[in-house]
């Protein structure tokens, strides 16, 4: 580029960098007293500027403070390692906290690359991989895992578990007659009503897993709240909503702090036109990205007036995970999109990107709804096919499907 | 039914996590041979790391955060390489503050790092938290005169190599040139200076009474008189202070600005001073001259382009001066005669501007917080 060309476009940048710096300046002045987010001193000493949710007194604190004590002496005693990740996953899932996912990861490190670890090991990091969503990844190790140890439930369960979130429905059947003879009972009903209940037969999976519940009457809450939840989504896939509230309700009557119970309650809910339940359910949840999408959602429906800030709160995560290139809540974002910002076509674009990993039905909904928002068919082509394939009975991803069979090509 | 349940539970809530995972913010700035740069780091994170929590109650205070600024800034940085040329350029804290993101408090620490020469490629390397959480992320931001860049940092991509583009001393000129405008134009203290002074321009005093100029020329030769004079002034102050020949305490500078458009504002009610108001607007642009200097440091001046930055920054904040008046003084001109003006904007203004000028003065001169400035 010459001298005079380079200068020719310096001053033009100079003069559109101005008009920029006008608007810029009159936003201001005209903001001027609103506060602008930028570091600061705290006032005094005794600010409280995060408050851990494990406090250093709690048992579990003790306890991890001790494992970790245990495996600085010895980071390759893989039996202290395993418990140590084991007390993390369960924080993860507790907590809503994915930095215990690192954690656990860090304490694998000694065999994280190993081709050859040893059982326990693999099982862990395929728990580790796919938080991160490396089902592929987790698969490989949960295959040469069951392979060496055909007797490990654990390994077992997640192969059904990831067979499930990818739609591949004959591999799940396959895990799940496994389990058949080394889980309890109720564990193996419940793996096979969970693959039935999504792929057509959600009558026959109810009696059955309903039945297996009854049958069993030592289970643990958290337990019996996994089946009611299943159980509801059954019913609501049989088009019973008497019945599917039934199982939501002794399912939340449990006491237990279920994220994903909640999720579903509150999306019923909702389907059911009736937001101010999910407003009064959800109102303390606003930290859990999850439920706050459901909140924010039914502040929509009811025009509320803490709408518009939940929508600004959701809009800064979703941009806060963008920026360290995360790819986890692309469900949720993409529902976000569609209801909360109206812009139908990023909605789909991050449908179909969900698509490409997650395949569970409601999955294909959002799938299915944002096509139809735009009126492409082909758009969402492979949730057709998979309702198609899968024969899933839930009579709103039907109807969606019917209205997007009938647009014209 | 236990390993079941935990598979299909844990699967559920990976897609349901409430949190973010572990980020921090890095900016970087390069001018030169020296790198400057602000590091956000998670108040919880640095607490897994080394511990922060001294009263063991779960509640992380500014005062235990406080007492650990120097084992943080010994973690991170031993945590962060930056390499120019081969050599390293050793980074040490210059302040310590606190920001609040979408997912909870962090530590905010500022450092300088000199490099031994210009900086043309920026080697970074970061391992910060890779042993604890290999998920972390380090998200930078990398600013170079005019561009900015950014990178996401994990254990699989540990170094970084940013080349930087030569900047050339044109750009650099308009780049300080913006800056002196922005900084005129979000400088309300500048601006209403300037207005207190100019406001009587179209106006003559006569008898005790001020009535309105009967010919434009005469309020035209007018301002170009305050506006030269006052450019004039504050051209030799910001000279003097930007080449460190002078230096004034920033609290005393700034407070004798807001003096100065008390004094103007309030010579319009009260009239002292008249038909020589060029003199004032030079005595006063002595005084504003070294707050523009003290933007200018802020904005780091670069080693090489010294002279250009000055210049530039000085003729950015003049165009953005002229832009005001050309579009001020017709407007009062047009106004001048009506009741209006003379009444309403004139001495109801100037009161104002007394008012505001003059919270300024006791926030700055207490350094309190009143209204934000």
């Amino acid at each position: 580029m010459s001298r005079s060309a380079t200068a020719t476009r310096t001053i033009r940048t100079f003069i559109i960098g101005t008009f920029i710096d006008i608007a810029r300046a009159l936003t201001i002045a005209s903001f001027a007293a609103a506060a602008q987010a930028a570091p600061y001193v705290p006032k005094n000493d005794a600010a409280v500027l995060e408050r851990l949710a494990v406090r250093p007194g709690d048992p579990v604190a003790r306890e991890l403070r001790r494992l970790r004590a245990e495996l600085s002496l010895d980071p390759r005693d893989l039996d202290v390692a395993l418990r140590l990740a084991e007390r993390y996953f369960e924080l993860a899932g507790a907590e809503g906290d994915p930095r215990y996912t690192g954690y656990a990861q860090a304490v694998l490190k000694p065999w994280w690359d190993l081709p050859d670890a040893p059982i326990g090991a693999r099982v862990m990091r395929a728990i580790v991989k796919q938080y991160s969503h490396d089902f592929s990844g987790a698969l490989r190790d949960l295959e040469a895992a069951t392979r060496e140890d055909p007797e490990n439930a654990l390994a077992w369960s997640w192969r059904a578990a990831i067979h499930m979130v990818q739609a591949d429905y004959d591999a799940a059947r396959a895990d799940c007659e496994v389990l058949r003879a080394i889980e309890t009972e109720l564990g193996a009903v419940a793996c096979m009503a969970y693959v039935d209940g999504t792929t057509g037969k959600a009558a026959a999976a109810h009696r059955a897993l309903s039945a297996a519940l009854a049958r069993d009457a030592g289970v643990s809450s958290a337990v019996k709240a996994w089946v009611l939840t299943r159980l509801a989504e059954m019913s609501l896939r049989q088009g019973d909503a008497k019945k599917t509230e039934e199982s939501f309700r002794s399912a939340l009557a449990l006491g237990v702090r279920d994220q994903f119970l909640l999720a579903a309650w509150a999306d019923f809910l909702l389907d059911q036109r009736r937001p101010a339940e999910v407003v009064a359910l959800l109102r303390n949840w606003v930290p859990s990205d999850v439920l706050l999408l459901r909140l924010a959602l039914a502040e929509k429906v009811l025009d509320a007036p803490a709408a518009k800030e939940h929508i600004q709160a959701l809009e800064a995560r979703f941009d806060a995970a963008a920026l360290r290139g995360d790819k986890l809540h692309l469900q949720e974002e993409a529902r976000f999109n569609l209801y909360l910002l109206g812009q139908k076509e990023k909605a789909l674009a991050l449908a179909q990107e969900n698509w490409k990993s997650q395949r569970e039905p409601r999955d294909a909904r959002i799938l299915l709804e944002a096509a139809l928002a735009v009126s492409n068919r082909s758009a969402a082509k492979e949730a057709l096919d998979w309702l198609e394939r899968s024969g899933h009975e839930d009579p709103r991803l039907r109807q969606t499907a019917e209205k997007l069979n009938a647009l014209k090509p | 039914m236990r390993a079941l349940l935990a598979a299909f539970l844990a699967l559920a809530v990976s897609s349901a996590l409430a949190h973010k995972p572990s980020d921090s913010y890095l900016a970087i700035r390069v001018e030169g041979a020296n790198v400057s740069g602000q590091w956000d780091i998670a108040v919880r994170d640095l607490d897994f790391a080394i511990g922060l929590d001294d009263s063991g109650d779960g509640d992380i205070t500014w005062g235990e955060v406080k007492a650990h600024h120097t084992d943080i800034a010994a973690y991170a940085l031993a945590r962060l390489k930056l390499r120019s040329g081969g050599a390293d350029c050793s980074a040490r804290p210059t302040e310590f503050l606190v920001d609040d993101h979408s997912d909870g408090a962090y530590s905010v620490m500022r450092f300088a790092a000199s490099c031994p020469g210009e900086v043309t490629t920026l080697d970074i390397g970061y391992s910060l938290f890779a042993d604890l959480d290999p998920q972390h992320k380090g998200l930078l931001r990398l600013e170079h005169g005019p561009a900015t860049r950014t990178a996401i940092f994990s254990p699989e991509r540990a170094t970084q190599s940013f080349e930087l583009a030569k900047i050339s001393a044109l750009t650099q000129f308009f780049d300080y040139g913006r800056e002196g405008v922005w900084h005129i134009w979000i400088g309300f203290d500048h601006i209403l200076f300037l207005l207190s002074l100019l406001l009587p321009a179209v106006l003559v005093l006569e008898g005790g009474r001020w009535q309105a100029v009967v010919r434009f020329a005469p309020a035209f030769w007018e301002a170009f008189k305050i506006v030269t004079s006052f450019t004039v002034a504050h051209s030799i102050t910001l000279s003097l202070a930007a080449l460190s020949v002078i230096s004034l305490p920033s609290r005393l500078v700034e407070s004798a600005i807001a003096i100065s458009v008390v004094l103007a504002a309030l010579n319009n009610v009260f009239p002292v001073v008249h038909g020589r108001r060029w003199m004032v607007a030079f005595a006063f642009g002595l005084i504003h001259g070294f707050g523009f200097a003290s933007v200018l440091k802020d904005l780091g001046l670069p080693q090489g382009a010294l002279l250009v930055a000055l210049v530039g920054f000085n003729l950015g904040v003049e165009v953005g001066q002229l832009a005001i008046v050309s579009l001020f003084l017709p407007v009062t001109y047009w106004l001048r005669a009506s009741w209006f003006y003379r009444r309403l904007v004139f001495i109801g203004g100037s009161l104002a501007i007394v008012a505001i000028a003059g919270i300024w003065l006791v926030e700055r001169a207490f350094n309190l917080k009143i209204i934000s400035a």
